[in-house]
């Protein structure tokens, strides 16, 4: 059996025994019970498509229903974001520190295969979670307001692949720092991918070409941030006229469409960050 | 046949800071060494290069024939860290069940009975790791180390954290290794435990080995002792072989004799004396 999958497996076991299964489902419960409250009164106030000036037609039902997804999309990521973080942080010197990493390192295993663990147990756990909390909001929206999405499969796809980048980003931070230094400096990344994302919109608001590329240069080098712009565009990426330029303004960060650039993007950037966490790990003294 | 351990001009740096300056160390199948020194001297920093934990500034380790640190060399060890932990919600076999995976053990769920009933832990398998006293999880990190039969087995302060009995318990676990013919490098400030179980001893201070011998060897006699009518005379540098003759001159010059004593120093009164009662 490869080490990769032996601590992979390790990783489901130890989130079964935390009661990570228990305790996520059911503040995910909550969520999606308020997300149904919330989408039902938006939905009982909306009356089909709008006139709001001459020749101008809002599909209000659209607005209700991307604007309702697109929220829950952020959410998603922030939760998902979350559980990858918090099942990495302290994956190198956190554990190093308590002194559970040098009982397994001592093995006759590459350290690789340890990270690479570590990496794939995390990252599907939290895909899973994100597939599914995506899929029952989607459904949530669809069933009360019966509006669905243009795609739903590249939103879910964005959304994972942006959650697997934060939870690569979290294990070579652990690399470097301690659990706690790791988890805050990892949050304030997000943080800091999410407001690139709003400095597009305010770049393209302002008409102002520097604002706008410094925003898109960020989001790009923080992919997940760009990643969830491309899931946002592509949630409403049949919407037209009026209807498309206010969904398109879209809550928490604007849509922006991607192409498959941002797919070899995002590989490149994580077998960049992967490759320097190991080469970092390998030489580290434990 | 090549040392089980075998180090070589071993040297390491943290930045300014020398933890190891040329140490030389040898250690053959089936001994029980013991490694001695004040705190900072370098000895988890050596243990760390043999178990591939740390990496050399200069020197070599080999264990096994193996560079320290390969996948080989790792293959024929096992390491108890000075601070370890478990995860608390792992069972006492899983903890075993988990590091036979890591290791290729084929040893299965007999090999892990052997183990826990090795350590004491026999009737406790399925107890989660934070329901173990310090002691139980003291011992089920030796069993641990001895996953997968290692023909080394590395001990960094095994017993610092016990109580007597506790310090009894591993002495004891020890032993058993030993007869098991597995080699072991016992890093230890107990003093009394290393000279109560090891075959050899090495005293480092400052990066170096400043001492080296069997416990005997290091405490050998100092002189001979004779209590008489005229007070008690001493000879420094007699030796037990002197005993019968001293006292037949000391009869025949008309002294009573009382008692006879060889002067010989524990490990602590060698440990002392090297390390000039340097506090760590």
């Amino acid at each position: 059996m490869s080490t990769a999958w032996v601590v992979a497996r390790h990783t489901f076991t130890e989130c079964t025994r935390r009661k990570i299964f228990v305790i996520v489902p059911i503040v995910t419960a909550g969520f999606l019970a308020l997300f149904a409250l919330g989408a039902h009164y938006a939905f009982q106030s909306v009356s089909g498509t709008v006139r709001t000036g001459p020749a101008q037609l809002v599909d209000e039902t659209s607005l209700a229903g991307s604007t309702l997804v697109g929220l829950s999309m952020f959410v998603t990521l922030f939760l998902g974001a979350s559980l990858g973080i918090f099942l990495t942080f302290g994956v190198v010197r956190g554990d190093a520190e308590t002194g559970v990493l040098q009982q397994l390192v001592v093995r006759p295993v590459a350290r690789s295969g340890l990270l690479a663990g570590r990496f794939l147990g995390a990252s599907f756990l939290c895909s899973t979670y994100v597939a599914v909390l995506y899929l029952a909001c989607v459904t949530v929206v669809g069933l009360i307001g019966e509006w669905w999405p243009t795609s739903v499969v590249l939103p879910g796809l964005s959304l994972v692949s942006g959650v697997i980048v934060v939870i690569a980003l979290s294990l070579l931070g652990s690399v470097f720092l301690s659990a706690l230094p790791n988890g805050i400096v990892v949050f304030m990344l997000y943080g800091a991918g999410l407001f690139a994302g709003l400095l597009v919109q305010l770049g393209e608001g302002l008409r102002s070409p520097s604002v706008e590329t410094t925003g898109r240069i960020v989001s790009w080098a923080l992919p997940f941030e760009a990643l969830y712009q491309s899931g946002l565009n592509s949630l409403t990426s049949s919407a037209t006229g009026l209807t498309r330029v206010v969904v398109q303004l879209g809550p928490l960060g604007g849509a922006q469409e991607a192409g498959p650039g941002l797919v070899l993007w995002t590989l490149v950037y994580l077998a960049g960050v992967g490759a320097l966490a190991l080469f970092v790990f390998n030489r580290k003294d434990l | 046949m090549a040392p089980v351990l075998e180090m070589r001009q071993l040297v390491k740096r943290y930045g300014t800071t020398v933890a190891l300056a040329g140490v030389d160390l040898e250690v053959s199948e089936g001994e029980l060494v013991g490694l001695l020194g004040p705190n900072g001297a370098g000895k988890s920093t050596l243990v760390k290069i043999g178990c591939g934990l740390v990496r050399p500034t200069s020197g070599s380790a080999h264990v096994c024939g193996a560079p320290a640190g390969s996948r080989q060399a790792r293959a024929a060890l096992g390491y108890l860290a000075e601070l370890f932990r478990f995860p608390g919600w792992q069972r006492a076999g899983e903890v075993l069940e988990l590091h036979q995976r890591l290791t290729g053990s084929s040893g299965g769920a007999a090999e892990r009975a052997d183990l826990l009933e090795l350590v004491g832990l026999g009737r406790v398998g399925s107890r989660r790791v934070d329901a173990m006293s310090k002691g139980m999880q003291q011992r089920l990190g030796i069993a641990q180390a001895l996953v997968g039969s290692p023909r080394l087995l590395m001990l960094d302060e095994p017993t610092s954290a016990l109580d007597p009995a506790g310090r009894r318990a591993v002495r004891r676990i020890l032993e058993e290794v030993r007869a098991r013919g597995i080699t072991v490098l016992l890093n230890s400030h107990l003093l009394s435990e290393v000279e109560l179980v090891c075959d050899r001893v090495f005293i480092l201070l400052g990066g170096e080995v400043i001492a080296e011998g069997t416990p005997d060897d290091l405490a050998a006699s100092r002189g001979v002792e004779i209590e008489t009518d005229q007070g008690t005379k001493k000879w420094p540098s007699a030796r037990r072989e002197d005993i019968p003759g001293l006292v037949r001159e000391l009869v025949g010059a008309g002294e009573r004799v009382f008692a006879v004593r060889t002067a010989k120093p524990t490990l602590e009164d060698v440990y002392m004396e090297a390390v000039g009662g340097e506090m760590g």
